[in-house]
């Protein structure tokens, strides 16, 4: 879009190849979603900063992003799995589950860092064991992850009914850092964890084999497997990654609440399913950006704020927002698709 | 008599009833009284009756749910549905000056399952004339709704006094639980509208090959939409036993994860995610499983804070034993096992028709 605003001054015949060029990228089932998301989020914030006082400030923005961390991450993980056409239920849960073996490892005595280790070994298991179900057993994804949701959570109930507070000194020390970034604003050292989740996730579904592969079994799993592509090994493979996800995630979260409790989480599957939808991931799996779905999240988050900043509005309009919104994602969506059929 | 045993044994209910078998030998030996029923007062009690009672919603959601299944398709709303009928006649009975009126409640009842019929054809039109993935176009419902019903309720559980409505959460019709009633005329009526009609099959039909059924004649727009439209309304129904039972509306939590519930009684049931031949008596072994495993959770002393943990092992090991892997496996092991005889009593195990 943006190169269409640039190029503008050329020769006429190159301002209405960009133009088509622009208009081909805005209907596109690929880009539109993105891009769409992306202006309502320009949209939202230029609003909110219009309607309240304080609101156009870059700790607004940041505090997006630090209160958001893990469901960015845990958002991430859903991509890849929703790009091969599945879906991960388990993902509330896990996150549950690692704060939890967290909590209950640290009160134990054992190091940070084998803690964290052992968590996300943990998680990429259990992820592991969906996937075989899934790939080996032909079971649905919907109800494998279901299973892996139950045993996760139910788990965590086993570790511990009661909530187990934190007192590490890393993780106390991980809560309360606060990286400066100039003037007053300042991030968490989870954002940087979490954005670095984004970066390597980017690279990977771009420029590896392994993320082709993952666009290719969306597109058409049975064409992958007449290419020859490592169909199986990759299927299995997403849902580690997702356990994996979901595993960091739990650790950003114990960071977050400094806490092990065994009700926490409870339906953030479905707002990382939410995330996804809205940052223009096709729910059938093949298109989708992980950077998407890292904007998709903030969108969220910006629509509890500026509940937040309202004042007036009660907290549970932010589901009927989020309903509302993954509506007019999922028509557009349609509209944009239809066109290919 | 052998040929019908080996059409149950190569059944898909077959499983699902063993360990249903099974779970009920657990109970007999940890608790020798599991099975006693008592009358008291021209009412029966026991664990069995329990076990019913407080299946009783759960069959009502899967019932519907059986039926979308079949399309192949999913409601996930369901829970959302049943929180929004409870807090909606919660509210009209609190702000009704007659709460005890039996008119009254008729009147709140009616609006109640009225509103979860709309809720049914918005989902419905979503799928069947926007074309919206089933398992989307209910999230975004599922989504909403709980807190459209937290708007109702203002956020508050609201308790209620009205002794006409709690007879359906504890009243009793000719000793059996007023919820139980309900639930298997429900099952009954279902069953044979869609057994003795052409319905089921057209049902089944959408959801093998909708492109294929629309070609045959089959209206399956209007057929889609019907079926959402019943299971919520279902699920409006089963909003009101919960709320009835607890004598309260609770927006969080009335029926909160039922959808997973119910979902996992259709697929125990036998009845495929993808769609096609469905089975209402597997939906009800379904729904007794997973009921008579959280009470065998209670009954043998394992902390009930582990229900979940066995829960998930149940729904692995149903899944795994479903598996086509599993009884490709296990038909070759027979195979095996029967080389002595000729070969001509080898049959396809799998897939077999459950009623």
């Amino acid at each position: 879009m943006s190169s269409t605003v640039m190029e503008r001054l050329p020769a006429n015949s190159a301002t209405r190849g960009t133009l088509s060029a622009g208009r081909r990228i805005i209907t596109s089932p690929k880009y539109a979603p993105v891009l769409v998301t992306l202006g309502l989020f320009i949209a939202m914030f230029v609003s909110g900063g219009v309607r309240y006082d304080n609101f156009w400030s870059p700790q607004v923005l940041l505090n997006l992003f630090v209160d958001n961390a893990y469901l960015i991450v845990l958002a991430v993980g859903m991509t890849f799995v929703i790009l091969t056409g599945g879906i991960d239920l388990s993902v509330g849960s896990v996150i549950a589950l690692s704060a939890m073996i967290c909590a209950k490892l640290l009160e134990a005595g054992v190091p940070a860092a084998g803690v964290i280790a052992v968590t996300l070994i943990a998680t990429s298991l259990l992820g592991l064991g969906m996937g075989l179900m899934i790939h080996v057993f032909k079971v649905q994804p919907f109800i494998a992850t279901l299973a892996g949701m139950f045993l996760a959570r139910g788990l965590c109930y086993v570790i511990s009914e009661a909530s187990i507070s934190i007192n590490d000194p890393f993780f106390v020390s991980m809560a309360s850092t606060r990286i400066p970034l100039g003037g007053s604003a300042s991030i968490t050292i989870s954002v940087i964890i979490a954005l670095l989740v984004v970066a390597v996730a980017f690279y990977v579904l771009h420029y590896s084999r392994f993320g082709r592969t993952v666009y290719a079994l969306g597109g058409s799993e049975q064409s992958g497997t007449l290419m020859g592509l490592p169909v199986g090994r990759t299927k299995v493979l997403v849902y580690v990654v997702s356990g994996l996800c979901s595993g960091i995630s739990g650790v950003l979260y114990s960071f977050y609440t400094l806490s092990g409790y065994s009700l926490t989480a409870v339906g953030t599957e479905l707002d990382a399913i939410a995330a996804v939808v809205i940052g223009g991931t096709l729910l059938t799996g093949g298109y989708g950006f992980v950077l998407g779905s890292a904007l998709g999240v903030l969108v969220l988050g910006l629509i509890q704020t500026m509940i937040s900043y309202e004042g007036t509005l009660s907290s549970w309009w932010t589901r009927i927002f989020i309903g509302g919104l993954l509506l007019v994602f999922i028509v557009l969506q349609k509209v944009l698709t239809r066109r290919r059929d | 008599m052998s040929a019908q045993l080996r059409n149950f044994t190569g059944s898909r209910v077959f499983w699902p009833v063993v360990i249903l078998v099974g779970l009920i030998i657990v109970d007999v030996i940890a608790f020798p009284g599991f099975l006693d029923i008592t009358v008291k007062e021209g009412h029966l009690f026991g664990a069995p009756i329990d076990i019913l009672r407080n299946g009783a919603p759960t069959l009502l959601i899967a019932v519907g749910m059986t039926l979308v299944i079949a399309t192949r398709g999913i409601d996930l709303s369901v829970g959302s549905i049943a929180a929004i009928s409870g807090a909606v006649v919660s509210a009209l009975l609190l702000n009704s000056p007659t709460p005890d009126n039996p008119w009254t409640v008729v009147q709140a009842v009616g609006i109640a399952l009225i509103l979860g019929f709309i809720l049914g054809v918005w989902n419905g039109t979503l799928v069947a004339y926007l074309k919206i993935q089933p398992i989307i176009a209910t999230l975004i419902l599922m989504t909403a709704g709980r807190g459209v019903a937290m708007l109702i309720t203002e956020g508050q559980i609201l308790t209620l006094h009205s002794k006409p409505f709690e007879w359906f959460g504890s009243g009793f019709i000719a000793g059996f639980p007023v919820a139980v009633v309900i639930a298997a005329v429900v099952l009954i009526l279902t069953m044979l509208v869609v057994r003795r009609s052409a319905l089921g099959m057209f049902i089944e039909s959408v959801g093998i090959n909708p492109e294929a059924s629309r070609q045959a004649g089959i209206r399956s727009r209007g057929l889609l939409l019907g079926i959402y439209a019943f299971c919520a309304l279902l699920a409006a129904l089963a909003g009101l036993i919960i709320t009835s039972d607890q004598t309260a509306a609770d927006a969080n939590n009335t029926g909160l994860f039922i959808e997973l519930d119910a979902i996992l009684a259709v697929v125990i049931g036998g009845t495929s995610l993808m769609g096609g031949r469905f089975s209402l008596i597997g939906t009800l072994v379904g729904v007794l499983v997973i009921q008579t495993l959280v009470t065998t959770v209670y009954i043998v002393g394992i902390p009930p804070v582990a229900t979940m943990v066995f829960k998930a092992i149940v729904v692995i090991a149903v899944s795994l034993l479903q598996s086509p892997t599993t009884n490709e496996k296990f038909a070759n092991w027979r195979k095996d096992r029967r080389r002595p005889t000729p070969t001509k009593a080898i049959e396809p195990t799998r897939e077999k028709v459950s009623a």
